[in-house]
């Protein structure tokens, strides 16, 4: 089979054609697609399918990109928006930047790699579900309310070039399943309600370790000095924290 | 001291002349009422919901419940409900859950409106001999049409349209998930709505394989937890609607307890078996009305354009401006749902307390898009509390487009408003998922109950219709004066723009 390759230039192009052009792509088979000139274009690849379709975005997508997706991969060569990821399926996204809040927001399968820093409430909601287990990778840090809610699937945020994973408050607030692995240790007073940190075991770490050199290998970085840190792993305290909240009238 | 026991809700009684000792009592109870010891059936009254399934099983009349047999002091402030909660509460410390819509006797406003009729000087229609149109398209109209004559005399119509949902009576049964019903349950309606030609809502629970057959009549909900939601769910929809909130407890999210998330409720929800099922009382990528509209393009986005897609929000106190942001959001219908909504579960506090009627909702929504000039860009469904086509007929003079039912479509199928929907032992096999109740119910008995109704209920609309003299759904919508209002004061007459009896 032959690789199709097609070059799109998203110039002064809205999303709706954007987005067209992309699906038409996909239809004809082809398997590599190059959107150049991104400025803000929001929905890039909503609800597009394609399990060997690989897209590279140069430029800055807009909010809410690969929303729904289910199967493609995604390389952006810059920043993205707020909610890369969002309710995504199945797939890839590759961040070579920072992203902005609610990254991976209801994510259920896939993977979203952020090489730089996210913003709020980072894989708030993630879930899992039978083969489908979400992964969310940062390599420098998170702000507020990372793991909100998370009901299944992981969270790792490395905090590269000296920046502190996660300093601010509500880390896992709410969370009732899945695990946020930090590199260090977080301040205590960070943690949300209903979560817990404890160093990780030996168990965990090799379970970790395949995602940090998947993630390593996609932005070049050098893993040998991430697989030899200290991680800890916040989890839930209880896995039904709203069990004992209620009475019958 | 100790609070003790409270007295009884209900007291069950069966008469010895009466009852032969069948047993179906005992078999079809499902809450422990009934045992028979020797030839003798005893009861244990405590255990009564007056869900009626007994009394309506046995073949001879031989039981009857009595509600609340012993009687407190009678107090006007301090009613037996406030007691009882406050002891609930003693022991517990917990919020109370309570199920079905609100329970307070707060007065109906549909109650005090009264609808019009033709005498004398414009002639009413019977709808035997004439027409009647009562077909309704959900969406977007355009403000203007632009046409395109060419040469050989063919006009080509210029305007892009939206996509509407064509519905044949203005009725269509809510959001009600699969966790919260039982698949039979679902499935009688399912099978109900698409021979009538009109819509049911999934609720956020995900759509069962087994309804695949019937998606072009459904609506998909999104809601804050995304439970089933893929892309393969929002392209099944007939359209997708949004739930920022639900009537019975707005402002809350929900929780589905993990007893209740069965292989096959796991499956269509995309959760683990056994696992809550937890939505956050916001969707966390909305939190202003410029977000919503970006989830609403979202959803418009993946699936190109095809689909309309509603939203859906609580009645209360500043739904108009709320209403007039989500029209200006590319959807296409908005929902409002009324303080008496019905639901599976809802903290007691909120079911009862917050919110407003769906009525002044309602009327206030269609005056606000109207004087903004965009009424045209949202449809407006009514849901929470419309129980008779009376209250059809009256919210779409007050200006809906359609309606949602869902407790009268429970009803439809057996459902007697006991209330203890939470608690999952439904005996009529609606809100529960133990097979060996959700197997009483028949779906294709009771689809027919619930097609009657809405059959029935379409029949009696197409008559008030002709009695004022209207042959057409769209002459009836926001007609305020074809209402008038009875002992309603003048503020509530304001809001509502109708004029009082006599008027």
């Amino acid at each position: 089979m032959s690789m199709k390759t097609v070059r799109i230039d998203a110039k002064d192009l809205h999303y709706t054609p954007l987005n067209m052009k992309i699906r038409a792509a996909v239809a004809d088979g082809v398997k590599e697609i190059v959107i150049d000139h991104v400025l803000g274009q929001r929905f890039i690849a909503d609800g597009l399918r394609g399990d060997d379709v690989t897209i590279t975005v140069n430029g800055v997508p807009g909010g809410d990109l690969a929303m729904f997706m289910s199967g493609p991969t995604i390389i952006v060569h810059g920043n993205a928006d707020h909610a890369p990821g969002n309710t995504m399926d199945k797939g890839k996204v590759i961040i070579h930047g920072s992203a902005g809040d609610a990254v991976a927001h209801s994510m259920r399968g896939g993977k979203v790699y952020v090489r730089d820093n996210i913003g709020y409430r980072g894989g708030i909601h993630m879930k899992r579900y039978r083969e489908k287990h979400p992964i969310l990778v940062v390599g420098g840090s998170a702000r507020a309310f990372l793991g909100e809610s998370m009901a299944g699937g992981m969270i790792i945020v490395l905090g590269l070039k000296g920046v502190h994973p996660v300093s601010e408050q509500g880390v896992g607030s709410g969370i009732h399943g899945g695990e946020i692995f930090v590199r260090g240790t977080i301040d205590d007073l960070c943690l949300g309600g209903g979560a817990r940190q404890a160093p990780v075991t030996e168990e965990q770490k090799s379970v970790i370790r395949p995602i940090i050199e998947d993630f390593a290998k996609s932005f070049g970085i050098d893993a040998a000095p991430l697989l030899a840190s200290d991680y800890t792993r916040i989890a839930a305290t209880s896995a039904r924290p709203f069990a004992n909240k209620y009475t019958w009238e | 001291m100790t609070i003790g026991s409270i007295p009884l809700r209900f007291k069950v009684e069966i008469d010895p002349d009466q009852c032969m000792l069948c047993g179906r009592c005992i078999e079809n109870c499902s809450y422990g009422v009934f045992r028979k010891e020797g030839d003798a059936i005893f009861v244990n009254s405590r255990n009564c919901v007056a869900c009626h399934r007994c009394s309506a099983f046995c073949p001879r009349d031989a039981i009857s419940i009595y509600e609340k047999p012993t009687d407190y002091r009678s107090h006007p402030v301090w009613t037996r409900e406030i007691r009882e909660a406050v002891f609930n509460q003693a022991k517990t410390g917990k919020i109370i859950l309570a199920g079905m819509g609100n329970a307070l006797p707060y007065p109906i406003i549909f109650d005090r409106l009264v609808l019009d009729a033709c005498q004398v000087t414009n002639p009413s229609i019977d709808p035997l001999r004439e027409p009647m149109e009562l077909r309704t398209y959900l969406g977007k109209k355009p403000s203007s049409l632009s046409l395109k004559e060419s040469a050989d005399g063919t006009v080509e119509l210029i305007t892009k349209l939206s996509p509407n949902l064509q519905i044949e009576t203005p009725i269509m049964v809510g959001h009600m998930s699969y966790g919260a019903i039982s698949l039979n349950a679902q499935t009688a309606i399912a099978k109900a709505v698409s021979r009538i030609g009109t819509f049911m809502g999934t609720g956020e629970g995900g759509l069962h394989e087994s309804l695949y057959p019937y998606q072009s009549n459904m609506i998909v909900q999104v809601a804050s937890g995304r439970f089933g939601v893929d892309i393969n769910y929002l392209e099944r929809g007939a359209a997708i609607e949004i739930k920022i909130g639900q009537g019975a407890k707005p402002g809350i999210g929900g929780h589905l307890p993990g007893e209740k998330v069965c292989a096959d409720v796991s499956c269509t929800r995309m959760i683990p078996e056994g696992s809550d099922a937890i939505s956050p009382a916001p969707h966390h990528d909305i939190y202003s009305i410029e977000d919503l509209k970006q989830l609403v393009r979202s959803l418009k986005e993946a699936t190109e354009w095809k689909k309309p897609v509603f939203v859906k929000i609580a009645a209360v106190h500043n739904t108009a401006a709320i209403a007039a942001g989500i029209a200006r959001s590319s959807a296409d219908a908005v929902v409002i749902d009324g303080f008496r909504g019905g639901t599976g579960a809802a903290p007691r506090v909120f079911r009862d307390h917050v919110g407003i009627p769906v009525e002044a909702a309602v009327a206030s929504v269609d005056a606000k898009l109207r004087q903004q000039g965009i009424r045209n860009q949202v449809s407006i469904i009514a849901s929470g509390g419309i129980r008779e086509s009376a209250d059809v007929a009256k919210i779409i003079c007050l200006g809906a487009d359609a309606v949602y039912i869902g407790t009268s479509a429970l009803v439809a199928m057996g459902c007697r408003v006991c209330g203890t929907c939470y608690r999952g032992q439904c005996a009529w096999g609606i809100a529960t998922q133990k097979p060996e109740l959700t197997k009483r119910l028949d779906p294709d008995v009771e689809s027919v109950h619930v097609e009657n109704l809405i059959h029935g209920w379409t029949l009696e609309l197409a008559e008030l219709m002709g009695a004022a003299g209207i042959n057409s759904i769209e002459s009836l919508r926001g007609n305020r004066d074809r209402l008038r209002g009875y002992m309603l004061d003048e503020g509530l007459l304001n809001v509502l723009d109708v004029k009082t009896v006599g008027a």
